[in-house]
């Protein structure tokens, strides 16, 4: 993924704030680089979950590292972003287990739903589909994630009803709000 | 019905609760071990239990942990891997969900066994709502007095904390993990030194998976021979296996070591059987790394004896006509599965998921999957089985990780067993281009054609 220039307003509030230090009293005073992954999930759920560069400095800043310390984590791990995502990003499990549970067809089917092409975000900024490799729900085929929950055992009702609960502001990316 | 171990209070309600795990007698090895124990009898009690790493390697935790450097005088730490990632493999994410403090007690008991005063549970980054649950339990257990300064009077202090990664495979190799703890890329380390003399931040560290340091507990409340006696001559205790793809009734199930595939797969209890009723095609018995297993070498082995769900059993006959116990991803594949086209996804797989700190494994796993795509898509070769032989070859044993030979060990086990498929591919590809995810035509139909093409 390329580094994006998109201007990305930085506010560390003082609950991420508290957030942060509450994660950093977790590793030996010394040893603060450690907290640098649980950090960055952190910081990036606050920014619209995307981590620009100037939003990295910022977090190189709050632990002290050198800002490439923190450039190359992010290039490594497939979980930040590094340029703007759909506010509701699918991200479908299209490994064996699922594949061969019908992930692929479901995939299909909700990027026709939604007019887009698998990694495109829609016009309205709204949705996002991709495909990611195992989240480790192999039995409950197919599946996909959204936010920091997993929607299970789909089908194409359930997909439907996902993406009218997204559009009707049900769904909370970082805090359950309806039971599945 | 098996005995249950890990999941003997699994359909307690609230168990997940501090509450209910405590009144159903959770704690208590803690109890035990810190009032009339010493580490090294806990250590020698785990050693007695056979007890086998759960994470897919299979190798003995006593004696992982009697590793351990304890000369140096440095700091030791325990770290629990909770990066699974396997492909067919989601039993420790049900474990922590539902019962989290069989986790957070086995940590408290082995940290005392091997005398750390900080540990980490490490669990991968998409498991964001697990992480959270850990996070609740730990500081439930926090406040109950199980964690922190002088825990039960004993003058030990433990803290235990949980650190989420970021979606990285490879972050289950042990280094790697210890990397990625340390806030940076998950690239695994040069053994020697092994974490057991330098791990965390250069201390001696033990890194065991959730299943394994789940079951201390009953270990230690129930002692390492009890243990012992459970399962089939090596392979002792209880394992939880997760099933996925095409059986009836997928999930995570606790088994006793030693008990028949056929078993587990077709009655009630278990697996049972096919969904929709349709024919069993392959087998990946334990996560996408193994050897896939063609139906002929599923319920018995080459020999003819009764394959079983052991270490031994799986692996009877080598990579030859048999498999491996790994992690317990029990992955079920139906006539309607093209071979082709899965590995063609495990190379996928593997190809994101290198480090890209070793050639052969960097630009290996990016051939596998494109020459397999080519393949799948009906633009193959003829040379290129042999071109995906070769590559595999080249792969395995020629890597700091053992990424490489998961990476290499579909390829070659697929080719091995179902090499007319691969040929059908390359010399009809009018027929497999244009077609659907699944085979609408199941290739025992139209294996006759491969047949008749040979000379």
């Amino acid at each position: 993924m390329e580094v994006s220039h998109i201007h990305q307003d930085i506010n560390i509030t003082p609950e991420l704030q508290a957030r942060i230090d509450e994660l950093l009293s977790h590793y030996p005073d010394d040893k603060k680089k450690s907290a640098l992954l649980p950090v960055l999930h952190e910081v990036q759920d606050a920014h619209n979950n995307w981590l620009s560069v100037a939003l990295q400095d910022k977090v190189a800043e709050l632990l002290e590292i050198q800002p490439v310390e923190v450039y190359e984590v992010v290039t490594f791990y497939t979980m930040y972003n590094q340029k703007p995502i759909g506010k509701f990003m699918f991200e479908f499990c299209r490994t064996s287990c699922c594949a061969v549970r019908g992930a692929e067809d479901l995939m299909e089917y909700t990027c026709n739903k939604l007019g887009v092409k698998v990694g495109e975000v829609t016009a309205d900024g709204l949705f996002q589909v991709v495909g990611v490799e195992c989240l480790g729900a192999c039995g409950y085929a197919p599946m996909l994630q959204l936010g920091d929950y997993y929607y299970e055992k789909l089908d194409q009702a359930k997909m439907d009803q996902l993406i009218e609960d997204c559009r009707a502001g049900k769904i909370d990316l970082h805090k359950m709000t309806i039971t599945q | 019905m098996g005995r249950k171990i890990l999941l003997e209070h699994i359909n307690v309600p609230g168990i997940k609760t501090y509450d209910i795990y405590r009144k159903m007698g959770g704690y208590a090895s803690v109890e035990k071990a810190l009032k009339s124990m010493t580490p090294d009898e806990v250590v020698e009690e785990v050693k007695t239990s056979g007890l086998r790493g759960r994470g897919g390697a299979g190798f003995p935790t006593g004696m992982k942990w009697s590793f351990i450097d304890k000369k140096s005088g440095k700091p030791r730490h325990l770290v629990c891997n909770a990066d699974e990632s396997e492909p067919g493999t989601f039993k420790d994410r049900f474990l922590m969900e539902y019962i989290p403090h069989l986790l957070i007690e086995g940590m408290i008991t082995s940290s005392y066994a091997l005398g750390c005063n900080l540990s980490y549970i490490y669990i991968r980054g998409e498991y964001m709502w697990v992480f959270r649950i850990l996070e609740n339990a730990i500081k439930e257990a926090y406040a109950a007095g199980w964690l922190g300064k002088n825990i039960m009077g004993t003058g030990w202090d433990l803290d235990l904390h949980v650190h989420c990664g970021a979606g990285a495979y490879i972050c289950g190799e042990e280094t790697a993990l210890i990397e990625s703890l340390e806030g940076k890329r998950g690239n695994p380390r040069i053994k020697p030194p092994f974490p057991a003399v330098s791990g965390l931040w250069a201390n001696p560290t033990v890194v065991n998976n959730v299943e394994s340091i789940a079951a201390v507990p009953w270990i230690v409340n129930n002692t390492g021979a009890e243990y012992a006696k459970i399962g089939i001559g090596r392979s002792t205790g209880t394992k939880l296996i997760s099933a996925s793809g095409h059986c009836k009734n997928p999930g995570v199930y606790e088994i006793e070591l030693g008990l028949g595939v056929d078993e587990f797969m077709n009655s009630d209890e278990y697996l049972g059987g096919m969904m929709d009723d349709r024919p069993l095609k392959a087998l990946v018995p334990g996560g996408s790394s193994v050897p896939i297993l063609p139906a002929n070498l599923i319920f018995k082995t080459a020999e003819g004896n009764d394959r079983l769900m052991s270490y031994e059993s799986l692996s009877d006959g080598g990579f030859a006509t048999g498999s491996m116990l790994g992690s317990g991803g029990f992955i079920v594949y139906n006539d309607t599965t093209c071979v082709v086209r899965n590995t063609w996804n495990f190379s996928r797989f593997y190809h994101h998921e290198s480090c890209g700190q070793c050639s052969p494994c960097r630009e290996g796993t990016g051939w596998l999957e494109k020459v397999l795509h080519r393949i799948e898509t009906g633009h193959g070769r003829e040379e290129d089985i042999e071109l995906l032989w070769d590559i595999q070859r080249k792969i395995e044993g020629n890597t700091i990780c053992p990424l490489g030979d998961a990476a290499a060990w579909p390829v070659a086990a697929a080719i091995r067993h179902f090499r007319d498929e691969f040929e059908y591919h390359v010399r009809f590809p009018e027929k497999i281009k244009n077609r659907d995810h699944f085979v609408a035509e199941p290739f025992e139909k139209v294996k006759h054609l491969v047949a008749k093409q040979e000379v």
